[in-house]
């Protein structure tokens, strides 16, 4: 498989699920081009909505067609759609409509469109919401199965999704799982939790530190919400040492949701990569390395993380 | 619907406005204004329009009702209650720990609400959602959403009525929705005029594209044909704006900003109560006037 976006990858995968599940309908504010629901409107033309730019109305229409049995995915920059936080909490989370909340252009990454564009603090405001689980997957496979599990998802779900393109990660034999993280690399020196963009990154990193004689295990967290527990925790206490890579806020994020359950589970040391700033305009690459995201980064923190 | 019986409609409606006054005054707190102002037009459409069944609350073919002004809640609590979702005698758990009858409305926790609101603007966009689900679907229930002028006020409501008139077209128009305007001129903190302005609304909502219809929202006659009027609008959906008093029904609660929520004391409420049901006190008032003067005492 060749590096794909994951909103790419979501996008095709709506058409193929379209196409036999009647109950799906997509939800637009004048990003479909962007965030690729732009291909189901024009193969079901009459299951596609476009709201214009109202974010608030489109994830409020989501919810009363969630609760009429429908299947819709509401779907825009993340932080335009996260920003609506209100109209989530309520009409969404609170009322429980199985609403598919799809955040696109997610992090730093986007680069040249700057920071007003970036999705950096959306798992922090949803991960705040009892029942809305968060899935980050990390390749155009992984994509593609959870969107289709997010069909499936009872409840109201959230979909993190890039803008840039990711490398494959997994084997064309692999499963996505909900609420199962999965070991991409085994190792015993040190932990690298990773979701979405950066996974590919800390697998690079880890064959940096390999040929030092560092063993690093590479995880791939796909569903921040609920977190697997019994993965983390598992590798936690073999190599004592976790570090998290994600292009979001360094703030609520993956980095969080971990320490507070080794905090309350497993005291370990732990050293989380993330966004600490507003972000910035800028070319992808140079804002990995800016922010530590790249291998590179990755592997500098773990090396400076194992010799504290 | 022809022919409404007015003498029972009003008759339910009078008894709402006792309910009500009961419900806040045990709950110690609450929103009275707005409840009162709103319960004939709720009235209307649960004993005399809307399709739906008590026993199966998720029927896929019932009628939808959305109150997205929903600090008036214990108005639909009562309307509820009397239609046979859950006894009557739960009315004065409103508020309460562990009760499913929450200040404002909660789905999960109480079959036969269609959306948790009281956040405002909401409840249009979801009431939107659900007549597009409806036509999608190819049922022929119907979606009714009562808002409130304060919340009017907010962005995401503007968003709805610009969207609302051609959403689903050209095969899905959503002439299965009716939105209906309580319009009792007070919000929180002062007369909605004082504030910011809804007016001129009509010609708004025209200008958006909405086909409005007028009414005295406490006259059941004129609610009910204009719900007949909306139903009978093909190609999209219909606006009603209810002129309405703020606390209704009782003299010092009318007009009266304070009241928006602010729950009576037991005394208050006994007066007010009074004035509703007028001399003599039926009987099945007496009781209730008995029971809030006893609290009164405690």
């Amino acid at each position: 498989m060749a590096a794909k976006a994951s909103r790419a990858a979501f996008g095709e995968a709506l058409i193929e699920l379209g196409a036999k599940d009647q109950r799906i309908v997509t939800l637009d504010a004048d990003l479909s081009k962007s965030t690729m629901t732009a291909g189901f409107a024009k193969k079901y033309p009459g299951r596609a909505f476009n709201l214009g730019i109202a974010e608030s109305g489109m994830i409020g229409v989501a919810a009363g067609l969630a609760l009429a049995g429908h299947v819709p995915f509401a779907c825009s920059f993340a932080c335009f759609l996260v920003g609506r936080f209100e109209t989530i909490r309520v009409s969404v989370a609170y009322s429980d409509a199985p609403v598919k909340l799809v955040g696109t252009h997610v992090g730093v990454a986007i680069g040249e469109d700057g920071y007003t564009q970036m999705g950096l603090e959306d798992i922090a405001c949803l991960r705040s919401l009892p029942n809305i689980p968060i899935i980050q997957p990390a390749d155009e496979l992984e994509t593609k199965q959870a969107v289709a599990y997010a069909v499936e998802h009872p409840g109201p779900l959230y979909l993190r999704l890039t803008r840039q393109n990711l490398e494959p990660v997994h084997d064309v034999a692999y499963r996505f799982q909900f609420g199962r993280a999965d070991v991409l690399r085994p190792g015993h020196d040190v932990t690298l939790l990773a979701t979405g963009g950066p996974v590919w990154n800390a697998l690079e990193a880890a064959k940096k530190l390999a040929a030092e004689g560092i063993q690093a295990e590479v995880i791939n967290v796909a569903t921040i919400k609920p977190l697997d527990e019994e993965t983390i925790l598992r590798s936690a206490g073999r190599t004592g040492h976790v570090m998290t890579v994600e292009d979001h806020s360094i703030h609520g994020g993956l980095g969080s949701a971990v320490a507070e359950l080794l905090g309350e589970v497993m005291p370990t040391p732990m050293k989380r990569i993330g966004v600490a700033t507003f972000g910035e305009s800028g070319d992808y690459k140079g804002l990995y390395a800016k922010h530590g995201l790249d291998a590179d980064g990755i592997a500098a923190a773990a090396r400076k993380f194992l010799s504290r | 619907m022809a022919n409404p019986d007015l003498a029972k409609l009003e008759s339910i409606a009078r008894e709402g406005r006792v309910q009500i006054i009961r419900m806040l005054t045990h709950a110690g707190s609450g929103h009275p204004g707005g409840s009162l102002s709103v319960i004939d037009i709720l009235t209307t459409l649960f004993f005399n329009r809307m399709r739906y069944d008590p026993k199966r609350p998720g029927w896929e073919d019932r009628d939808r009702f959305v109150l997205s002004k929903g600090h008036c809640v214990p108005a639909q609590y009562y309307c509820m209650a009397r239609a046979g979702y859950f006894p009557m005698d739960r009315l004065i758990t409103l508020r309460k720990l562990g009760s499913a009858l929450q200040g404002h409305p909660d789905r999960v926790m109480l079959p036969g609400i269609e959306a948790a609101t009281g956040s405002l603007g909401q409840g249009l966009s979801v009431a939107m959602g659900m007549a597009l689900g409806l036509k999608l679907g190819g049922k022929g229930a119907r979606v009714y959403c009562v808002m409130g002028d304060g919340e009017s006020q907010e962005g995401q409501v503007w968003e709805s009525l610009m969207s609302a008139p051609k959403l689903g077209a050209p095969d899905h128009h959503l002439d299965n929705l009716c939105v209906i305007l309580d319009y009792n001129g007070i919000q929180l903190d002062n007369f909605v005029k004082k504030i910011l302005d809804l007016e001129p609304v009509t010609d708004k909502l025209k200008a958006f594209g909405w086909p409005v219809l007028e009414v005295n929202g406490h006259d059941i006659a004129q609610v009910d044909k204009a719900l007949d009027q909306a139903e009978a609008t093909k190609g999209g959906p219909t606006f009603i704006v209810a002129h309405t008093v703020k606390g209704k029904g009782v003299s010092f609660m009318e007009n009266e900003p304070e009241w928006h929520g602010k729950a009576p004391k037991p005394e208050e409420a006994v007066r007010a109560i009074q004035e509703i049901v007028g001399s003599p006190v039926p009987a099945w008032a007496e009781p209730i006037i008995a029971e809030l003067s006893a609290l009164g005492k405690k």
